[in-house]
């Protein structure tokens, strides 16, 4: 998700003019590494072999600095280490590091490319390669955009092997014996006796030498992990109730804040009357914050309570008061004026659209994220610099941030990242750790837990881009002759850079995501994305673009398909130009049985997406019960290249496809008076378990590239529901959420 | 006050009106039980009081006293989990985890009732409780698999 959108906008925007002859970057400075941070604070006998492995007398810590928001990461990163490391589950311990320039995110560059992941032209290529060179340079950790195993798969195993090699080495000059004649095995180096050296007894000698570099890296066939199914790192004590979150924390001395700031969205607080709650029970002090007030007290309950009893005076939201104007804003931006790229154009769309024409007009609203785990942070401000206890997506950017609120240089800013309960994009904000690093410099010495209410929460989420397409069509002799799909929408990765203070000039590649990847060969194909001014800020929600571009897309292109009197996934299946997506799609059919009669009163639809490089298709089956939609079943498949884990793969695809569906059937956040209506979840419910399909996986392994998991399965799923829904109603769905036009059980 | 956790008598400093689940997160540091929305739509709070699945959320302190307070920690731990738990670890349940703890206090509470849940008992028993991460599939499949358990199947 993409915070990542926006650095690798900025990203292209250096690497076009790389390309172009502009700038040179020296290749030393390109492949010179980023300093090892496990090198500050290692002791006498310890051995830091390169950022992600270090070894004492006593231990082996793997560090794994991608954030765990709930998608396993430290386990996968721990595992991509351990294969070439050679060690066995429950040897070596996690941690999550210190944010780090080492720790930059190297497969966000490539990806953000604005080319076809079927591109492999000069242009492409060079693109690819200059984005990430410059990402190296930037060098931001980030943990989004589905990329945390295309960032690791290659270098936590090369970090792992270069640790195996040097710990074979010193157990060589140690011992006497060649290394070539030495192998690994369970945390041990191996003598050819079979005699056993545990690595943390070679630290010490380790410590001594160079890391050996170019290691050989294992053959798939002889992988002992990768590929399996494993245990989840964490399983056991989230299964207890013994995991740790951020919100879950405690110090000695800690107090207890909850905040209010304006509910309408970066509006000013005019005033404010704290006595009531001054006089409270455990209330310890009431401060100025942005926008707002916050109630220190000694506990979480009792800050609620008072912050509540404030009476505030806000100022107006700097966007527009009522739902009705958001929408017009979008649907005044189809002109020339706000077109942003025309992102595909083939053969002569005007030409092919003379004669009749099919249209239609969709919309997507605003989506909040709220994952369970309400917003919160610790932070304590001392004589020596501050600490952050929170769990965010881009560290390096939240230290930063509190280094400039508590006036301090940002080498004594110190965030320990933690186990998030969700995000879907939450994360990759601020607002927790501004106001509890501004409540905190008010408190110096004293360790200070914010938490947010849900409903502070809902107010001050930074929900999805509103978004609406026209689409026009022709078609011919049974075939899809011409699709001018446009779509209009705020840009998100726009809003997002706009809070840290930035702009990116250049097209927004989210806005068309999703739609303009379309695999398709359709005589005359054009895809057009505007650019809607800025309403309400709006952030990056679980698969960004693609989950409205996606919807669109396919969604639009079904209705021609039913127009030229083709069946939904033949007709899929033969526009498909690529060999990889059309494997996905018969691998869907051939799930699903499709052109089974289902039976009276029952519907099914197919949708294709990809998003972030990995192509999924999904087939929705749906019934008819007393007028009443239920969601019956639904098959996915998805082709990430190579499948690291496949217990967490099968779980992460069944967890995006509740995701897609329970928004798209009954999620929305409007504004009225400047505020969030939807405030809690009983007016943002989203999926249940008694609406929850059941979800049958295919994952495939055919793609070159490996990718991630963890949005590319949510896009289809709004259409494929929409899709079915027609299938068995005749009723088109072209705006979501669904309940506002069928019930479902 | 003194409220009876996990088979201990504990005190807490807190208002007769404070919520339960503040009292046990804040004042006992059992944090297990988790706080998601205050008005009892998601069920993380879920506890057992008396033996009866509860939202803490909205259990005061002053009703809470008194009764068998369970949390997620004394329905067992990592050397003894609780058939529900054990499901939960065998069939790989959590993603974030956090709606877990009361995922499980709801299911160990169905179980206690009905030790043989159909698919819609299930749906049913677990319909107030809200998994964002959607891992809803093979929370029913661990259900299934601790209901076997328990009956020693």
């Amino acid at each position: 998700m993409s915070l990542a959108g926006t650095i690798a906008r900025r990203t292209f925007l250096i690497a076009s003019t790389a390309i172009a002859g502009g700038v040179a970057f020296g290749v030393y400075a390109v492949k010179k590494p980023h300093p090892n941070p496990l090198l500050n604070d290692l002791a006498e006998g310890e051995a830091a072999f390169n950022p992600w492995v270090k070894i004492t007398s006593h231990a082996i810590i793997l560090v794994t600095p991608h954030t765990d928001l709930g998608q396993g990461a430290r386990s996968v990163q721990a595992a991509l280490i351990a294969e070439e490391l050679d060690l066995e589950w429950g040897q070596f311990e996690v941690s999550a590091g210190e944010p780090a320039a080492a720790y930059y995110n190297s497969a966000l560059g490539e990806e953000n490319a604005p080319y076809l992941s079927t591109d492999d032209s000069f242009a492409a290529s060079a693109t690819r390669t200059a984005m990430a060179a410059v990402f190296k340079l930037l060098a931001p950790q980030v943990t989004g955009g589905s990329s945390t195993v295309p960032d690791s798969f290659l270098r936590l195993r090369e970090a792992g092997a270069t640790a195996r090699e040097t710990l074979k080495k010193a157990a060589s000059r140690k011992t006497g014996v060649p290394a070539a004649e030495l192998s690994t095995a369970a945390g041990n180096v191996v003598l050819p006796d079979g005699s056993r050296i545990p690595y943390t007894e070679l630290a010490a000698e380790a410590a001594k030498l160079a890391p050996v570099q170019g290691a050989k890296l294992r053959e798939p066939n002889e992988w002992r992990l990768i590929g399996k199914p494993m245990q989840r790192l964490d399983i056991v004590a989230k299964s207890t109730g013994a995991l740790k979150y951020g919100i879950d924390l405690r110090f000695d001395g800690m107090v207890y804040a909850a905040v209010r700031t304006n509910p309408r969205q970066g509006g000013e607080l005019l005033s404010y009357d704290a006595a009531a709650a001054e006089a409270m029970p455990g209330v310890r002090k009431v401060v100025a914050v942005k926008n707002g007030v916050a109630v220190i007290a000694t506990s979480t309950w009792r800050a609620f309570k008072a912050v509540d009893a404030i009476e505030c005076e806000w100022g107006p939201a700097p966007y527009p008061a009522e739902m009705r104007a958001h929408w017009d804003a979008v649907s005044n931006s189809f002109t020339e004026e706000f077109l942003d790229k025309v992102w595909r154009d083939e053969g002569d769309v005007e030409a092919a659209l003379a004669g009749e024409i099919l249209e239609a007009e969709y919309r997507a609203p605003y989506l909040a994220h709220q994952p369970l785990e309400p917003l919160s942070a610790i932070v304590k401000v001392s004589d020596d610099g501050v600490d952050i206890w929170v769990g965010h997506q881009v560290p390096g950017y939240a230290e930063q941030r509190v280094a400039a609120i508590a006036g301090v240089d940002v080498e004594n800013v110190h965030l320990h990242n933690q186990y998030v309960g969700g995000s879907f994009g939450h994360r990759l904000e601020f607002e927790n750790v501004d106001r509890a690093a501004e409540i905190a410099v008010q408190m110096k010495g004293v360790p200070v837990k914010l938490t947010y209410t849900r409903e502070e929460d809902f107010l001050h989420d930074f929900p999805r881009q509103i978004a609406m397409s026209r689409g026009r069509g022709a078609v011919k002799d049974g075939r899809i002759e011409a699709l001018d799909l446009s779509i209009a929408s705020v840009s998100s990765s726009d809003s997002q850079s706009s809070r840290l203070g930035q702009t990116v000039p250049g097209p927004d590649n989210q806005i068309p995501a999703g739609a303009w990847t379309a695999p398709y060969a359709i005589p005359n194909f054009r895809v057009s994305a505007y650019k809607t001014p800025p309403l309400a800020p709006t952030s990056s929600w679980r698969s960004v673009g693609a989950s409205t571009g996606g919807f669109f897309a396919d969604c639009f292109l079904d209705e021609l398909i039913h127009a030229a009197g083709a069946d939904a996934l033949e007709a899929r299946i033969a526009m498909c130009k690529f060999d990889v997506p059309r494997k996905v799609l018969e691998a869907v059919g051939e799930m699903s049985n499709w052109g089974a009669d289902l039976g009276p009163g029952r519907g099914r639809g197919v949708a294709y997406v990809e998003s972030f490089g990995v192509p999924v298709a999904e087939v929705v089956d749906v019934s008819v019960i007393d007028d009443r939609i239920r969601v019956d079943r639904v098959f996915v498949a998805a082709d990430v290249g190579r499948i690291v884990d496949p217990i967490n793969f099968d779980n992460h695809v069944k967890g995006a496809v509740v995701w897609g569906l329970g928004h798209a059937i009954n999620c929305e956040i409007t504004y009225s008076d400047g505020m969030a209506q939807q405030t809690n979840y009983h007016a943002f419910e989203g999926m249940r378990i008694y609406n929850c399909p059941e979800i049958i996986v295919r994952g495939l392994e055919t793609a070159e590239k490996i990718r991630g998991i963890g949005e590319p399965p949510v896009p289809p799923a709004a259409p494929a529901l929409a899709n079915a829904i027609f299938a068995a109603t005749g009723k088109r769905l072209r705006e979501m959420p669904f309940n506002k036009f069928v019930k479902f059980i | 006050m003194k409220l009876t956790v996990n088979g201990e008598t504990r005190t807490v400093d807190a208002e007769p009106d404070t919520p339960l689940l503040w009292a046990l997160r804040d004042d006992l540091d059992l944090t297990g039980t988790k706080y998601g929305c205050g008005i009892a739509q998601c069920g993380a709070c879920t506890v057992h009081l008396d033996g009866q699945a509860v939202r803490s959320c909205q259990a005061t302190v002053a009703l809470a006293e008194g009764r068998e307070i369970t949390t997620i920690e004394g329905l067992g731990g990592a050397d003894a989990p609780h058939p529900v738990q054990a499901a939960w670890i065998e069939k790989q349940v959590a993603q974030c985890g956090y709606c877990q703890s009361g995922q499980m206090m709801q299911a160990a509470w169905l179980l206690e009732i009905n030790p043989d849940p159909s698919d819609a008992d299930i749906d049913r028993a677990m319909a107030g409780n809200l998994c964002r991460c959607g891992t809803y599939p093979l929370i029913r499949e661990a259900v299934k698999l601790a209901a076997a358990k328990m009956r020693g199947a």
